[in-house]
């Protein structure tokens, strides 16, 4: 009885008892879900296009950010350090399909996702070899990133509310907004979203793989330094944010693996639960820490009962 | 040819039904996908020891038809009787260890498997040796992997396949690969066999070897066959009697000779205005 | 000539299916298991044991663990050092409850507590497949080793929350623990994996192995043939976890000596992964290689600067080691997906028809 009352009961009245730190969990939550959702659409980018499960697009949110610190600590003004960082993504996405994506083409996706975590391996070693493997600390004033707090003082409590955050959860609407924009509306847009349904087709209307495939690897690089810059902002940036990287995966597992509309709404939904459960059922009852699996059990739960997903297609089998 | 059947008793030896008898009996089956109806209240039999044609033309409901006999697909409505009894859901490897085994229209081998495998593993149901013994290897588990060896040896001798024994059928002709498929489906000695298009793309001397292949299976082991095709002339050659679906219902059942003569089956086929 | 083939006939199926239909084959093996029994412990020193060889046995068979689950059975795992640890813990649990018990058995039973949590955690795999799975199974990995920490009952509570290995006697030899000497280390490892390897080999070659491949190359083909499938995929993760289990029992009680819960998290699993894509999926001999090159490489990295006299950090060491892996697993699944082992396969046709071009 004391048991279920400390499960089902406590955290409940808990939450009713102080709302205004109820309010701040969430927004905790919803920022954190925020740049879950934004690798997971990255990483839906590159499945709708090209079929390829990139397990490598967590560690190019740190290799962007490593990059954009590295270039500032080497004396580049952080404006034009930007702009740099994007050229890098751009090289880098040059070179991933050259190197990597046209000599494997036609290869079983296993072939790929395995090659995607070579990717990632090189991508760790060349970017500790070059900017070193300590902790960074992300040059969030000197790209004018407002760094004050709004504080609010709702049903007699207090919240606290980062700037840099607002301004986070402000560019990642922007960015998806800008995205979901170039995919309807654009003709490359279209193109990457054929290719995405059939493959063969699309190329037989005459679509350059190659072209495209650039061009989604670096969109998925731009998403890649917008979220390295932000959570570089509140974390530090090292390869410890590739922890973060592996959030994205029960994010694509919830929302489906070719949805937009999945990432970004399993990526809330996951930020927001995780903090709720860690909060009020984690630190009181499990000890804490519960956010490094938290995702992954609930995806999983999830998935168990509807296994495309929640916003997957639901699949009939055929032989 | 003298394929001996498995030491081991299995539920598909006899089953008391004289030739000629029902051995299998569709009742009133109905199947949709969402709102899509793939099949509309349904009913035919197969007599024990015939070959049995399903044609019509194409979406017209054949290979759901016999995706519900095998257990694939749970129809919405109506029963499926094998040999005497009744059931309308049921896992497909149920239906296998009753003594239904099959083909398939897109060929489904196991490709990284080479011809040998892939008839052996159709014998995984009448093999009994559990992780112990497979540990151990010599004793039990390699008699009986020879046993079932010499059995697969027989059913590669006569459908004429010994020289791609050790080939991965990833790497073998289309033609090739559905005679290994049936190598497959005969390595599991059903007592219903269905073949889905067994000559689906193949050249008049392949559908030959494939037509004398069926035969001689019918006649030597008294194996029962259903069977889809889209060659008119194999099917009326072949079967004992044909039915004919058209948009998932059934417009014609009966010997070839009669169906042919069939108004319905001919405006089917021609596309008259429903 | 070496490998001439021509003139062995086999005149029963018994003959065929020997373990080694091809002789030179066996004497190629005789001539490994010579190395690896007599003149390996008569040369080796401390620094090659605890660097290299014990090492490359307990990884080959955490690959073998994993082969069995992804390269047989087709089920993608990124999971397998929390299973290790699994193994690890439950060995080491055993040993502290039952101080007298003998050390071969806590391995083995160690197995059986990998084997349920595999078991359980593979549940999953009867709804969600492919890529899903392999995020599922991450699910296992963080959720065990979050408990590995957290679960302070499973290293009985100490202050340091890791675990340490006592002083294991067996037959009056101490095996485990700090006064093992290396060459008995050495001995335990090789004999566990030998046997291991050998009834891994028999599993896979007869009607198990055939189900395995089959859910592996099409899954809804093998239920139509008559497989079960739950049995076949719960099977293989049972199987495979339990090797995985005891490879990670080996790994502390034999190898490490001590052991955090750090030490089981994601870039085990990963290491191991690549050992088992890097020697080849489906194959046992495979494991092997893969495990020499990655075991060899940081070490062959790291002597490398030393020996030419050029002044590298070891952290510079340690980054160039990790960028070399991902070039090489790119550059393999390019160059031979199918891993080392298709390059033996390779060579091995080559030197049947040698000296003969065809």
């Amino acid at each position: 009885m004391e048991f279920l009352n400390s499960i089902l009961v406590k955290p409940f009245s808990d939450m009713f008892a102080a709302p205004d730190f109820l309010i701040q969990v969430l927004w905790e939550g919803l920022v954190a879900g925020v740049l879950y959702a934004l690798i997971a659409l990255g990483f839906v980018l590159i499945y709708k296009s090209s079929r390829i499960f990139n397990f490598a697009q967590g560690i190019m949110v740190v290799f962007a950010a490593l990059t954009l610190v590295g270039l500032h600590e080497k004396g580049v003004p952080a404006l034009l350090a930007v702009p740099m960082t994007l050229g890098v993504m751009f090289l880098l996405a040059v070179a991933i399909e050259r190197v990597v994506l046209r000599p494997l083409v036609n290869q079983p996706d296993i072939i790929l996702f395995m090659a995607t975590i070579g990717i990632t391996l090189f991508l760790v070693g060349f970017g500790e070899l070059i900017f070193g493997g300590e902790n960074k600390v992300m040059i969030t004033e000197q790209l004018h990133i407002p760094t004050g707090s709004f504080e609010f003082e709702p049903f007699g409590g207090f919240v606290s509310i980062e700037q840099k955050d607002v301004t986070a959860v402000i560019g990642a609407v922007l960015l998806v907004g800008g995205l979901i924009l170039f995919l309807n509306r654009s003709k490359m847009g279209r193109a990457i979203r054929a290719l995405g349904d059939d493959h063969q087709a699309a190329l037989s209307v005459g679509i350059s793989l190659s072209t495209i495939w650039v061009l989604v690897w670096f969109i998925a690089g731009v998403i890649a330094l917008a979220t390295g810059i932000v959570w570089g902002a509140r974390a530090g940036v090292s390869f410890a944010l590739e922890v973060i990287a592996f959030k994205a995966l029960p994010v694509l597992m919830l929302g489906g693996l070719e949805s937009v509309l999945g990432a970004i709404v399993g990526g809330i939904a996951i930020g927001v639960l995780e903090k709720l459960f860690e909060i009020y059922w984690g630190q009181p009852l499990l000890g804490g820490n519960t956010e490094t699996w938290f995702a992954f059990v609930f995806a999983l739960i999830v998935l168990l009962f509807r296994p495309q997903g929640l916003f997957g297609e639901r699949i009939i089998e055929r032989v | 040819m003298n394929i001996h059947v498995s030491p081991q008793p299995t539920d598909t030896a006899d089953d008391g039904i004289a030739p000629g008898g029902v051995l299998m009996e569709v009742r009133n089956v109905s199947l949709s996908f969402g709102g899509v109806k793939a099949i509309t209240d349904i009913s035919f039999d197969v007599r024990k020891g015939e070959i049995r044609a399903i044609i019509g033309p194409n979406g017209a409901g054949k290979t759901s038809m016999l995706n519900v006999i095998n257990g694939f697909y749970t129809p919405q409505q109506g029963t499926i009787v094998f040999r005497g009894r009744e059931r309308r859901a049921m896992k497909p490897h149920h239906a296998v260890r009753q003594g239904i085994a099959r083909t398939f229209q897109n060929v489904a081998l196991f490709k990284g498997m080479s011809t040998l495998d892939n008839i052996m593993a159709g014998r995984s149901v009448l093999m009994r040796r559990k992780l112990f013994w497979q540990m151990l290897w010599h004793g039990p588990a390699l008699a009986e992997e020879i046993a079932h060896r010499r059995v697969v040896e027989e059913i590669i001798d006569f459908l004429e396949i010994q020289h791609i024994r050790r080939v991965p059928v990833g790497k073998l002709p289309y033609g090739l690969q559905k005679r290994v498929e049936l190598g497959r489906a005969l390595a599991m000695e059903p007592s219903l066999l269905l073949l889905d298009e067994p000559m689906a793309g193949m050249n008049l001397e392949e559908k030959e070897d494939m037509s004398r292949f069926i035969l001689d299976v019918n006649r030597q082991r008294g194996t029962t066959i259903a069977l889809i095709e889209h060659d008119m002339g194999v099917v009326m050659d072949l079967s004992d009697r044909v039915v004919v679906l058209d948009y998932g219902k059934k417009i014609a059942d009966g010997p070839p000779d009669e169906v042919k003569s069939n108004q319905q089956v001919i405006d089917a086929y021609l596309g008259v205005a429903h | 000539m070496l490998y001439r083939t021509a003139g062995q006939f086999k005149t029963s199926y018994y003959a065929d299916h020997a373990l080694f239909p091809v002789r030179q084959d066996a004497m190629l093996l005789g001539f490994i298991l010579l190395l690896a029994f007599v003149v390996f412990p008569m040369t080796a020193d401390e620094f090659v044991f605890k660097a290299l060889l014990v090492p490359v046995l307990i990884y080959a068979l955490a690959a073998l663990g994993l082969n069995i689950l992804t390269g047989f059975a087709g089920q993608l795992s990124l999971g397998t050092g929390a299973f290790m640890g699994v193994g690890a813990y439950a060995c080491y649990k055993l040993v502290s409850i039952f101080p007298e018990m003998n050390i071969v058995v806590a391995i083995a039973l160690s197995g059986f507590f990998s084997a349920a949590v595999g078991v359980a955690f593979g549940l999953p795999s009867l709804r969600i497949k492919g890529f899903y799975l392999a995020i599922a199974t991450l699910a296992a990995q963080f959720f065990l080793v979050w408990l590995f920490e957290k679960w302070a009952w499973l290293y009985n509570y100490n202050s340091s929350g890791a675990i340490q290995v006592p002083n294991i006697d067996m037959f009056g030899v101490t095996v485990a623990g700090p006064n093992a000497s290396a060459v008995v280390q050495y001995y335990f490892v090789l004999c566990v994996v030998s046997l291991i390897t050998l009834l891994s080999i028999n599993i896979t070659r007869g009607r198990i192995g055939r189900i395995w491949k089959s859910v592996r190359d099409m899954d809804i083909a093998a239920e139509l043939v008559g497989i079960n499938l739950m049995k076949a995929k719960l099977s293989a993760f049972a199987v495979s976890s339990y090797i995985v289990g005891i490879a990670g029992a080996l790994f502390v009680f034999l190898w490490r000596g001590a052991a955090e819960p750090v030490l089981f998290d994601i870039p085990l699993s990963f290491r191991v992964l690549f050992i088992a894509i890097i020697g080849g999926l489906g194959s046992i001999l495979g494991n092997y290689l893969g495990a020499i090159l990655i075991v060899a490489l940081p070490v062959v990295i790291s002597a490398l600067p030393s020996a030419l006299g050029l002044p590298v950090s070891s952290a510079t060491v340690e980054h160039l080691n990790t960028m070399i892996i991902g070039a090489l697993i790119i550059a393999f699944l390019i160059i031979e997906p199918h891993g080392l082992a298709r390059f033996w396969a390779i060579i091995r046709e080559k030197l049947i028809m040698w000296p003969f071009p065809h």
